[in-house]
């Protein structure tokens, strides 16, 4: 579905992604995981068309992407909610903007059923700086969903929030993506081993500079639906989870 | 490019300035704690006031052509006592010159506002806009109202015209300024929304840009505000026909500089109630 050929791009002379070569199935959850400054958020970047590559080429189901587009949608590590808007008209014109298609009485259920399911459809006249940073990424993620892209993409968007919001959260996202929407495939940048382990069908593990690209990409082989507290205990996750720390270890900045 | 900032004319007389002795008393009620501290700003205020009206005394001591702080207050309360009448076009009670002038300023403000405002957008908006626009701006904001008198009254041909005009074109650039700089400066977070969910123009302009900027809006319309309330003093000097300007130039002519000042004292005060009108809506908007 998604397809990465030789994806270089580079801030002032310095390499942050150096010829990333990657394939995404479709109905995939893949979680992007390395250290600060190994180019994850700006390979997300990219994908998601705010970025133009130097060099390489990212297909989409067979088109190039130029720019970005109604089959992706993005939640950001900072919410980015527009703070003057109330919750539902943060969902409802970015749903309207993204899908200008959609009939008006069709767009507004749409988004009223994605804010029911993270459960803010009682607090849509609040504004962002109203509620707390999970609701807030919580509207982020009804936000998304509410274009129904094909592919989502998430840019570190629990790092901010606490571990009870985001053991919630992260369920939450689960449930809309194998049950409750059309988006099939999933691209999460991450900091957090255990969290990228618990969600991701493969972990793409990304090196530092010099050499910023695809260091390692491991399958996670367990079943689905995962159960936070039991899954810890599975043979598996534990072997995925050394593993990671292992290349993790092993790739620690010079610097630091 | 320079960004005006707002004037802080409302710079919160900290606890009347007293030097404290001893530590504050700890948990006073609220109520009580603002009543002493409004009750002190008066105070102090009836000081400076006291200090200054002391000083204009003494300098009428040594210049007899300065009428004292009396004559100027029961030229004041002359003026006041009858403010609407109306004897014809050269005479004319103080309200009805300050409404007057009044009027003017409005109209040159409003067309400031209409033009400003989009004007600024498209700078703030676009690089090239600014690139284009910027340099007439600096080069046409420095300019004196009286500069731009002779060209409203020939174009316009009207003395009235030719004020509001000279309004116009001096009030308009803070609002320029402050748009085009709020409207610059959306946070790229914001920006990426709009890129990744495409919003277009007018969804772009009407979600993100003018909530983002609405702040800086206000502010540069106080700012333009102030100036038009200034200018139209000087250009009704030269228009010579009605108004509070024209007023003080004919107290002068007339040779009562006691009127001259009572206009300064209520030319001072109406743009006093002006801009805490809109440091009122300004903090509206903000909320």
């Amino acid at each position: 579905m998604l397809d990465l050929k030789g994806v270089w791009k580079s801030f002032g002379g310095q390499d942050v992604l150096r010829g990333v070569d990657l394939a995404v199935g479709q109905g995939e959850f893949v979680s992007f995981i390395g250290h600060s400054g190994c180019g994850k958020s700006t390979l997300l970047n990219v994908v998601g068309g705010l970025l133009e590559a130097d060099a390489g080429e990212v297909n989409l189901d067979g088109r190039v992407i130029t720019g970005p587009g109604p089959d992706r949608a993005m939640v950001f590590q900072n919410y980015s909610l527009l703070p003057r808007l109330s919750l539902l008209a943060n969902v409802r014109e970015a749903a309207r903007a993204a899908r200008p298609e959609r009939r008006g009485a069709v767009n507004d259920e749409i988004v009223e059923r994605y804010l029911r399911a993270v459960s803010l459809w009682e607090h849509k006249d609040k504004r962002p700086a109203q509620v707390s940073g999970g609701m807030q990424q919580r509207t982020a993620v009804a936000r998304a969903f509410a274009v129904s892209p094909r592919l989502l993409l998430l840019d570190e968007p629990f790092g901010a929030l606490d571990a009870l919001t985001r053991a919630r959260l992260q369920q939450q996202l689960i449930e809309l993506w194998q049950h409750e929407s059309e988006t099939e495939t999933v691209l999460m940048v991450t900091h957090g081993v255990d969290e990228a382990i618990l969600l991701a069908d493969r972990i793409v593990v990304m090196a530092n500079p010099p050499s910023p690209s695809v260091l390692d990409v491991i399958p996670v082989d367990l079943p689905r639906p995962r159960d936070r507290t039991s899954v810890i205990d599975q043979p598996a996750f534990r072997m995925v989870q050394e593993r990671l720390m292992a290349l993790l270890t092993a790739d620690e900045p010079a610097a630091a | 490019m320079t960004i005006v900032h707002p004037k802080t004319t409302e710079a919160e007389p900290r606890a009347g300035g007293t030097p404290q002795p001893s530590p504050p008393p700890p948990a006073r009620k609220k109520g009580a704690g603002r009543l002493v501290r409004l009750i002190s700003g008066i105070g102090w205020a009836a000081v400076g006031v006291a200090v200054f009206v002391g000083l204009w005394a003494l300098v009428a001591r040594f210049s007899p052509d300065l009428p004292t702080p009396g004559e100027g207050f029961t030229a004041l309360r002359e003026l006041l006592r009858y403010p609407f009448y109306d004897l014809g076009p050269n005479d004319k009670g103080i309200g009805r010159q300050l409404g007057v002038s009044l009027i003017k300023v409005f109209k040159g403000f409003a067309l400031a506002t209409l033009v400003g405002v989009p004007l600024g957008f498209l700078m703030g908006g676009s690089r090239r806009a600014w690139a284009a626009v910027n340099p007439i701006v600096q080069i046409l904001r420095p300019v004196s109202p009286l500069a731009w008198f002779p060209i409203g009254l020939v174009v316009l041909k009207d003395v009235r015209s030719a004020a509001v005009f000279v309004v116009f074109v001096t009030s308009l650039w803070p609002t320029v300024i402050n748009t085009a700089a709020g409207a610059a400066s959306v946070p790229t977070d914001q920006r990426n929304v709009a890129r990744v969910f495409r919003f277009g123009r007018l969804a772009y302009i009407r979600h993100v840009v003018v909530p983002h900027s609405l702040p800086s809006i206000i502010t540069g319309m106080r700012l333009s505000m102030g100036i038009a309330w200034m200018v139209i003093v000087a250009a009704e000097m030269l228009a010579g026909n009605t108004g509070i300007g024209y007023f003080v130039w004919n107290s002068y002519n007339g040779g009562s500089l006691a009127y001259v000042i009572s206009a300064i004292v209520l030319i001072g005060t109406v743009g006093v109630v002006l801009d805490t009108m809109f440091m009122r809506l300004a903090r509206k908007a903000a909320a």
